[in-house]
């Protein structure tokens, strides 16, 4: 263990090489570029690669090639780069390609202010390419959360052959702060699950039955593997029948779904004996945090769950918080995206009578907790 | 009652024969340029000089495409446009990789153009193999970069107004290692040349000009096969050793065969490597 005072984007990228990150490929942009000087100087002295695409395309493609030749594999981003990247995602998806995407968002739509904070790709990250799929998200909120959470995104990525986002934003990749880095011992990592047939029996898409996720095969070790981004069956082989297309897709979807204990998390702050819950993400959730600790020094009892897996969201926890609090109130820096996800969730579990209230915030700027206030007052709203 | 007569035939044994048969129309190159590129890769096996479990053949979108679910080798069959970047990230992560991107005009030079110039300013260590059958055929007869100009295409159906791009000719300026054009009239130097830039470093291109009566040739008006397998002999000229400007690109005169480029320069795996070693000696 030792300490160490970083960014999120540094943060991020000790975490991507303490859980095995083999290699590296990247765009510059904005406010992601910084994540990729520190791995390029950083990762060949620990046998990794880093290398410059010409495109975020061409990256995300190429982590594909990569993740199935055998490397755990990473890119980071931002916005524009992101919205690139979607068509790569559902290849990634279709191939069963284990990588992690991070997503450092700015202030958009467009090319907006590179510079600044946003939080408009949360739906984009769960439903950003074609098609139905599922991938997993996380949103850490603190460089500590960036370190730990990059980790865990490649154990998911690794457990469910997948990609995993990891969203930040602008503030949080510059801010730095104490992260307690640990060692190898002090850490889990886990391996790619590796087939135990031989390759004339090997099928590149055949999974296990307990997890759904087919043990794998890399290039290059004589099993002719075929990767094929057309709806296929168990070989590999191009199929245009229902039956195929229902058992592939249901299989991508639900194999995420079947791994879900091992991949939410989420944390819970003064949630005790709150009746106001706040519902916030990223680094929103330290002013809102902040928020929260001055509400409660003028007797409201509020408190705070923050979800670090978005997608899927950490629905036990939540949906036992849900059903002590009288109000739900979620700040965000965008239209209200979080929000759709948490009524989703309180209609699914039949909550239909706790009071939600969005605080969409179209600011390109943290909101301080007097911000997040006045937003409160300003539009009227008596929570307590 | 029908009898079947098992054939064998040399390259049996790199093809998925329970994909028989396969989706290519009748008259169509692909298949008899495959055939030849398999037959190198056999002949290279065989002599020891290539290991079969180190090959990985990726495809993108196309008729093409469809090649890398038919071939028994590693191979992937990825989006529209990107086998370049998908087979430049598996030899990342295992440089001991021998990729081979085998697609379509449109594929590598209309939505993969970027990453053809990119990994050809590179001198990337992938052998690209691109079939040029003048027209996006898979989706039905639309406009390609390699189609001539003046001819009809469902997208252009008043004739392409536009000026094709001679891809050979562009990675010729680039200066890559190895760069030549055959067409399906010259299945031996197919053969032969594919299994020479297998055994090269660096960025490696050979384009196949191929036949496609079903669409392209219907559009032209030679829908018969073998109609349009004359035309193709007839302006498919090789050249031997031609200069930069007797390079043609000219559907009704000549397009000019034969190799273009050949040389040796660090690939961008010997510069790439390097720095590695040096990183993890410390003296970098």
């Amino acid at each position: 263990m030792r300490v160490d005072f970083l960014t999120s984007n540094e943060a991020c990228a000790e975490g991507a090489i303490d859980a095995g990150l083999k290699v590296y490929i990247g765009y510059p942009i904005t406010p992601s570029s910084d994540l990729f000087e520190y791995l390029a100087e950083k990762l060949p002295k620990k046998g990794g690669v880093v290398y410059q695409a010409e495109d975020e395309i061409a990256s995300i493609i190429a982590l594909s090639g990569a993740a199935l030749a055998g490397a755990k594999a990473m890119t980071a981003t931002s916005g524009p780069g992101f919205s690139l990247m979607q068509e790569g995602i559902g290849l990634a998806v279709m191939l069963e390609a284990p990588l992690v995407i991070v997503n450092v968002m700015r202030a958009g739509p467009s090319t907006g202010i590179a510079t600044q904070i946003g939080q408009g790709d949360v739906m984009q990250s769960r439903w950003g390419s074609h098609g139905p799929y599922s991938v997993v998200v996380y949103a850490p909120s603190s460089a500590q959360e960036a370190y730990e959470y990059t980790i865990k995104a490649f154990n998911s990525a690794v457990k469910v052959r997948a990609p995993v986002i990891v969203l930040m934003d602008a503030i949080l990749a510059h801010t730095r702060e104490k992260v307690i880095l640990y060692d190898q011992d002090e850490i889990e990592v886990i391996g790619f699950k590796k087939t135990n047939d031989n390759p004339e029996n090997f099928y590149p898409y055949r999974p296990d039955p307990d997890d759904l996720v087919p043990p794998i095969a890399f290039f290059g070790e004589g099993y002719n593997v075929l990767a094929e981004s057309l709806n296929h069956d168990e070989r590999g082989y191009y199929d245009t029948s229902i039956e195929t297309y229902n058992k592939l897709v249901s299989r991508l979807i639900m194999k995420i779904d079947r791994n879900k204990n091992y991949i939410v998390a989420s944390k819970e702050y003064y949630t005790e004996d709150a009746d106001i819950l706040f519902i916030s993400i990223c680094s929103m959730a330290r002013s809102t945090l902040a928020l929260v600790r001055l509400l409660r020094k003028k007797g409201v009892k509020a408190g705070l769950f923050k979800p670090i897996s978005i997608w899927p969201l950490d629905e036990d926890r939540f949906i036992k918080l849900a059903k002590n609090v009288d109000k739900i109130v979620i700040p965000e820096l965008n239209q209200g995206q979080l929000e759709w996800i948490v009524k989703k969730v309180l209609w699914d579990h039949g909550l239909c009578d706790v009071k939600v209230y969005p605080l969409p915030m179209l600011v390109p700027d943290l909101p301080s907790p007097d911000d997040i206030l006045n937003c409160i007052n300003s539009r009227g709203l008596r929570l307590w | 009652m029908v009898s079947h007569v098992v054939i064998e035939h040399p390259i049996d044994d790199y093809l998925r024969l329970d994909r028989v048969p396969y989706t290519w129309c009748p008259g169509c190159g692909i298949g008899t340029a495959l055939q030849h590129i398999l037959r190198a890769i056999k002949e290279l096996v065989e002599e020891g000089k290539l290991d079969r479990k180190k090959i990985l053949f990726v495809t993108g979108i196309g008729c093409t495409g469809r090649a890398a679910g038919l071939v028994k080798l590693d191979s992937a069959h990825v989006v529209h446009g990107r086998p370049i970047p998908f087979a430049i990230g598996a030899k990342l992560a295992n440089p001991e990789i021998n990729p081979i991107v085998f697609s379509g005009d449109g594929d590598i030079a209309g939505i993969g153009g970027n990453h053809l110039l990119h990994a050809a300013r590179k001198n990337m260590d992938i052998f690209v193999i691109m079939i040029n059958n003048l027209t996006y055929a898979l989706t039905g007869g639309q406009l390609a970069p390699t189609t001539p100009y003046g001819v009809y295409s469902t997208t252009t159906p008043y004739g392409n107004p536009e000026t094709p791009i001679d891809v050979a000719k562009v990675l010729v300026s680039m200066n890559v290692n190895y760069v030549a054009r055959w067409s399906t009239a010259h299945l031996t130097k197919i053969k032969d040349s594919v299994k020479y830039a297998m055994q090269k470093r660096g960025f490696r291109f050979i384009e196949i000009l191929s036949t496609c009566p079903e669409i392209f040739g219907r559009h032209i008006k030679i829908g018969d096969p073998v109609t349009l397998y004359k035309r193709l002999q007839k302006i498919a000229k090789i050249s031997s050793k031609p200069s930069f400007e007797d390079i043609k690109y000219d559907w009704e005169t000549e397009i000019t065969c034969g190799v273009f480029l050949d040389d040796d320069k660090p690939g961008f795996f010997d510069n790439f490597i390097r720095n590695i070693e040096v990183v993890k000696s410390g003296r970098g």
